[in-house]
């Protein structure tokens, strides 16, 4: 079902009994949740997208906005009449119950004419448990169950109603990290074999990327970016979306831009056009440096992390904004940057202070350097030269 | 087998061990085991501490006394009106609290009175309501004309007025500590239950019924297994209304008939005093062995 969000805000009131200034937990959010489609919301704790989230379950009341589930306005439905299913953080499986009693609570819920008689519901109730294949442990109490199992039956639960809408608060966020990238490809099976519209929260942007179809970037209660992830990847608005997404995270440098040439520090390391002299805040992917000899870019190198398929060139530079710059080379360039390193470090070792003055160059790949206003943050897009 | 032996390696912690099992032995175990050899010797004089034989007359003289059935009768009449009816107040009365926002704390704080109010001063409050004197019928009665019933006397009428006040004060002594439990554990029960609860659909009473009772289900069965022992061992709550002479009233409990064998009026037979309790200890025994085979399938840890 598509899911519409107007103008949606909450407001919650000052806790500071002095200022009793009221916190914005989300502002302004519109978004059209396209039918059949999973959602992430991304962004880090405290950016109201737990809140967002709650409101879309009914269990908050939003202060000013409304909410349409396809077409009807929910916002003053409480959350049992808006046909959603939540998956909370911490699963809240009933403790007493076995994994049979749980998926079945929901049903045992309805009312009237639609009353299952008991053979409809356990019907649904395993039809549920074989969806996220945990036909097995029906009779298990959630203790004896693995964060990975009891993360299972809380989305049977959610789903054994056939819900409009799935709602996943941080749905991996208690799993091990094994577990974690099992559980989002079955989260992902799920909402692929369902077709429910599903939107979950999450503040890990890798767990955001990999599933969702469109991700949602929030910060302070505003929405920074709406799309695709590999679009918002490779094009984010402003520094914080930049900053946000990706691992090893994007590296930034104070750099300014003159004559059409993009300079960090003392080296031109980019043509630019279209683009005003001005200092800004320069962003490179850390896939966008190229080990090149006579590359633009210099820097100290600082070592090598080693990651299997590439490496990453760890380095410093006085204009970067962060201690070392990460550059994510093919493991190819392995043997050549150990040697330069090796010479480097000569017999000192790593704590030798000759490292700092073993150069290494970069050549950028202009797609993924990214320039943002000094003042606004926001993205400066310029043209390259070709 | 596990051996219990004194090593250089356990020292310590038999050393630890010491204090508690002292006060045990001497305070619990060893009473405990005197009484019980008391409860077989026959005629047991305390002044020349001499007995004739041993045997199970004390238990057959006890078991055919018929203060000692009455006390057995009123003891049960008071454990099964006042356990399970405090205990459901108490919850009634916690889920309200834990409802309400506004003057909660207030309230907690009135409904825990009574447990910090000396038992002799409820007593006299208990007197006022009830007791007939030469002026005044007293307040309940008061409150009964006006609906065109005649008076009670609660404190030496019959049998069952005088019950019915011991019950109720026997409830309204043991709710304040039964509510303080109460009120704690329901405020322990994750918010998040009720969450999923509510987008699930589920009725008010269905959720206390499937989801509250169940989580505090641990509390409650403490308060009941206390709440049983306490009412068997009831005594000083029945002096406070019906005075020392309770075989009299009619009122006496087996701890009263226990008191009375060896301190009362007719007393000074430690013997019988000693299968009384032993009596009395089995019973116990026997309800709380039940309460536990009950709560293994009732109550979730």
């Amino acid at each position: 079902m598509e899911v519409v969000l107007r103008n949606l805000t909450k407001k919650f009131p000052g806790r500071d009994r002095k200022k009793r200034e009221d916190v914005i937990a989300v502002n302004d959010f519109n978004f059209v949740i396209p039918d059949g489609k999973l959602i992430g919301l991304l962004g880090p704790s405290g950016c109201g997208k737990s809140t967002t989230l709650n409101l879309i379950s009914g269990l908050l009341k939003p202060t000013s906005g409304r909410i349409f589930f396809g077409g009807d306005d929910v916002t003053d439905l409480p959350p049992e009449n808006r046909g959603i299913g939540l998956v909370f953080q911490n699963y809240a499986l009933y403790p007493h119950l076995t994994v049979k009693q749980n998926i079945l609570f929901p049903l045992q819920n309805l009312k009237g004419k639609d009353k299952l008689s008991k053979r409809e519901m356990l019907e649904k109730a395993n039809e549920a448990a074989r969806l996220v294949q945990i036909e097995e442990l029906m009779e298990s109490k959630p203790a004896e169950l693995s964060g990975g199992q009891q993360q299972r039956v809380a989305i049977a639960r959610a789903l054994v109603k056939m819900p409009m809408v799935l709602l996943l608060d941080e749905p991996l966020s208690n799993l091990d990290a094994r577990l974690r990238l099992q559980t989002r490809e079955e989260i992902r099976r799920i909402q692929r074999k369902t077709g429910i519209t599903t939107i979950f929260v999450t503040h890990d942007q890798e767990e955001a990327m990999s599933i969702s179809d469109m991700i949602v970037v929030m910060k302070d209660g505003i929405v920074q970016q709406i799309g695709k992830p590999q679009e918002v990847y490779d094009s984010p608005v402003n520094l914080f979306v930049a900053r946000f997404l990706g691992t090893p995270p994007i590296n930034l440098f104070e750099g300014r831009a003159k004559d059409n040439q993009l300079y960090i520090g003392e080296d031109a390391v980019l043509r630019v056009k279209g683009i005003a002299d001005q200092e800004v805040f320069v962003g490179i992917r850390p896939e966008g440096f190229i080990l090149q000899e006579n590359g633009p870019l210099c820097c100290a190198l600082g070592g090598v992390e080693v990651m299997g398929r590439d490496i990453s060139v760890v380095s410093q530079n006085k204009a970067s904004l962060s201690q070392s710059i990460r550059a994510i080379v093919g493991a190819e360039h392995l043997e050549k940057i150990g040697k330069t390193y090796a010479a480097g470090y000569g017999e000192k070792g790593p704590d030798g202070d000759r490292a700092m003055e073993t150069p290494v160059r970069f050549a950028l790949n202009p797609h993924k350097v990214f320039l943002f206003d000094k003042e606004t943050e926001e993205r400066i897009i310029f043209e390259e030269y070709v | 087998m596990m051996k219990i032996r004194l090593t250089e390696s356990n020292l310590k912690g038999w050393l630890y061990l010491l204090p508690a099992i002292l006060f045990l032995g001497f305070f619990m175990v060893y009473p405990l085991v005197d009484v019980f050899i008391y409860s077989f010797e026959e005629g047991y004089n305390s002044a020349s501490q001499t007995y004739f034989g041993v045997g199970g007359y004390n238990y057959s003289y006890v078991l055919h006394d018929p203060y000692f059935l009455q006390a057995v009768k009123n003891t049960f009449i008071l454990v099964m009106i006042t356990v399970p009816l405090s205990t459901g107040i108490a919850l009634l009365i916690s889920v309200a609290l834990s409802s309400i926002k506004p003057l909660r704390e207030l309230f907690q704080t009135i409904y825990f009175l009574p447990y910090v109010t000396n038992t002799l001063a409820v007593g006299l409050v208990f007197m006022i309501l009830f007791k007939k004197t030469a002026y005044t019928d007293g307040l309940v009665n008061l409150f009964i004309s006006w609906f065109g019933a005649g008076s009670v006397d609660f404190i030496e009428g019959p049998y069952w007025a005088k019950m019915f006040v011991l019950c109720f004060y026997t409830i309204w002594v043991v709710m304040p500590f039964k509510i303080l439990i109460l009120t704690s554990a329901l405020s322990s029960v994750n918010q998040v239950y009720y969450n999923a609860a509510k987008v699930d659909g589920t009725s008010k009473f269905r959720t206390f019924m499937r989801i509250t009772l169940p989580m505090i289900s641990p509390m409650i069965f403490y308060l009941v297994i206390t709440g049983f022992i306490g009412a068997f061992k009831a005594y000083s709550d029945a002096v406070a209304l019906f005075g020392t002479n309770l075989n009299a009233a009619e009122m006496n409990t087996i701890v009263g008939y226990v008191y009375d064998m060896l301190y009362g009026d007719s007393g000074g037979y430690p013997s019988y005093a000693s299968a009384a309790a032993i009596i009395l200890f089995s019973i116990v025994l026997t309800i709380t062995c039940i309460n536990l085979l009950i709560s293994k399938k009732k109550v979730h840890y």
